[in-house]
């Protein structure tokens, strides 16, 4: 009998005692630990994120910039056409379809890419045990990149059109948290039933496919002409405009915020139960 | 010092086959009464592990052995965690590392010394523990200026040396292996067979699930019989190698 004493010394004297019971009555002490030990793993779920990036435009001469040119040309294309088809200034459209784009596309990526959440690491998780939301974290790490490269396009935007948004530009920090938030709670029960069912990554494209529309993005709220029930209901409409309204120099509404908070209570309510309740499923469904 | 305890632990996996995975069967199911939703909730249920106890200590080899299917995978993976039981309890007291599949995490994109880092990082090691390491695997790979450029570029003996030496390089106290790990690379292969058997020797428990009694009887002092998800015998390895074979007789199953 030998017990190790290289230099995995240091590793050895924090001895690891962990214990894994099975049924529930542990179940809300195990999907909190899950949450804050996948923060303790930022450097693991950081690298992980960027690589994601790098990966796909690897070898490409604009690299993660791909993605900021070909948004500032659909911006563009979008914003000349939509101006002159509802006969509105292109000096106030294009720098709302582009953050309302921006935003968006933030948005939606957490819900269609929310599918392969959990499936798409079948390697990992049938091999080793890391915290489930470590998972979460490096998609949600990888968006917010993605975002960050986009705001480029946004500067670009305020500075050809001489617009300043003003100090109600720094209403958007909080907003684009709660975003990254609601984003990341969805993202988790979205991952976790399409790990069980199947079919629920096709639903929630063809879903987010008819929400962009419904949404104003490309159409701006007056367009509608007093339906503006239409809008209240939309929980899309809120979100991307906390983020949008100050960053084109407007307060969001009350009714905004209040929506967000709503929204975000009863994400926060939907993910802690199934986490707490379905967390030890996951590495038995991908 | 107990270092692994499976406590009265029981897995059993659902059946997920063709339509009842899908939301479809279970919404259907749901509406259409009583007597079809006993249809739809009589899932295949097969249970890898039934009331499954097992106590191992420092100093622990211990040889698991059954035929395929009996169990042995999933009592590995229940014991690094990766699947919780249904029932029953799982106690760990030390470092535990799966070694399943030794290329989990090798990225072709990234260079030779991220693979490493990566590694590292996976399994919860800070980066100066990963520094203070990288020297010895650095050597170990005789790979050099190569491990700046991106894997996909090595040829695949290459590939087996960093693989080999990642895998091997974070010391764990518990070691699980599901089979004994061989590099192919023929040059390659003393040079790893002893770094593996240093690598397992360190460890302060190992448990070994093979088919192959020689290297079982070479590496394991203990043994664990399996069959149909539960532990039929404990005890030294010879023992537990005859009692499978007894078990063989009567059934199709080859011992090797």
């Amino acid at each position: 009998m030998t017990i190790s004493l290289n230099k995995a010394g240091k590793a050895r004297n924090q001895q690891s005692v962990s214990v894994i019971e099975g049924g529930l009555a542990n179940a809300p002490a195990m999907a909190a630990k899950d949450i804050v030990m996948g923060i303790r793993m930022w450097r693991l779920w950081g690298r992980q994120g960027w690589n994601d990036i790098l990966q796909r435009y690897r070898r490409s001469l604009l690299g993660p910039f791909w993605l900021t040119a070909s948004m500032a040309i659909m911006v563009v294309a979008l914003g000349v056409l939509y101006a002159e088809l509802f006969k509105i200034k292109v000096d106030t459209l294009l720098p709302y379809l582009c953050l309302g784009l921006i935003v968006w596309t933030l948005l939606s990526s957490f819900l269609t890419e929310a599918g392969s959440l959990f499936t798409g690491s079948e390697a990992y998780i049938k091999q080793i045990r890391l915290p489930y939301s470590v998972y979460v974290y490096r998609s949600c790490w990888s968006k917010l990149i993605i975002f960050a490269h986009n705001v480029v396009i946004y500067i670009g935007v305020i500075l050809y059109f001489d617009i300043w948004p003003g100090a109600a530009a720094l209403l958007a920090i909080p907003g684009l948290a709660v975003v990254l938030l609601n984003g990341l709670l969805l993202s988790l029960c979205i991952g976790m039933v399409s790990a069980r069912f199947r079919d629920i990554p096709q639903i929630v494209t063809s879903l987010v496919q008819i929400a962009f529309f419904v949404t104003p993005i490309f159409w701006t709220p007056e367009l509608l002409r007093g339906r503006s029930f239409a809008l209240d209901f939309n929980p899309f409409y809120h979100l991307v405009e906390i983020v949008r309204a100050p960053l084109l120099g407007t307060v969001p509404s009350a009714k905004n915020y209040l929506a967000v908070a709503l929204i975000t209570l009863v994400n926060l309510i939907v993910a802690g139960a199934f986490f707490t309740r379905f967390r030890a499923r996951i590495s038995y469904w991908v | 010092m107990p270092t692994l305890a499976l406590e009265d632990v029981s897995v059993s996996f659902p059946i997920y086959h063709g339509g009842s995975r899908s939301l479809k069967k279970s919404l259907v199911f749901r509406g259409s009464g009583g007597q079809l939703a006993t249809d739809a909730n009589d899932r295949i249920m097969v249970e890898a592990l039934r009331h499954v106890t097992l106590q191992t200590e420092v100093g622990d080899r211990v040889a698991l052995i059954g035929s395929n299917g009996a169990g042995k995978t999933t009592l590995l993976r229940v014991a690094a965690g990766i699947y919780e039981p249904i029932s029953g309890a799982v106690r760990t007291h030390g470092r535990i590392s799966p070694m399943f599949d030794i290329s989990l995490g090798i990225d072709g994109e990234i260079s030779g010394y991220d693979n490493i880092l990566m590694r590292g990082l996976i399994l919860g090691l800070s980066p100066d523990d990963i520094e203070s390491r990288m020297a010895d695997i650095v050597a170990f790979t005789e790979l050099g200026d190569y491990l700046d450029l991106p894997v996909r570029t090595y040829s695949s003996g290459m590939v087996t040396r960093l693989t080999f030496a990642v895998a091997t390089c974070f010391q764990p106290e518990i070691l699980l292996m599901d089979e004994w790990i061989m590099a192919g690379d023929a040059a390659f292969l003393e040079k790893a067979q002893h770094r593996i058997e240093g690598f397992v020797e360190k460890a302060s428990t190992l448990v070994l699930a093979s088919h192959n009694a020689d290297i079982l009887k070479r590496w394991c002092n203990k043994g664990i019989f399996m069959q149909q998800g539960e532990v039929k015998f404990t005890g030294d390895v010879d023992g537990a190698l005859e009692a499978y074979a007894a078990a063989v007789v009567s059934s199709p199953h080859p011992v090797h």
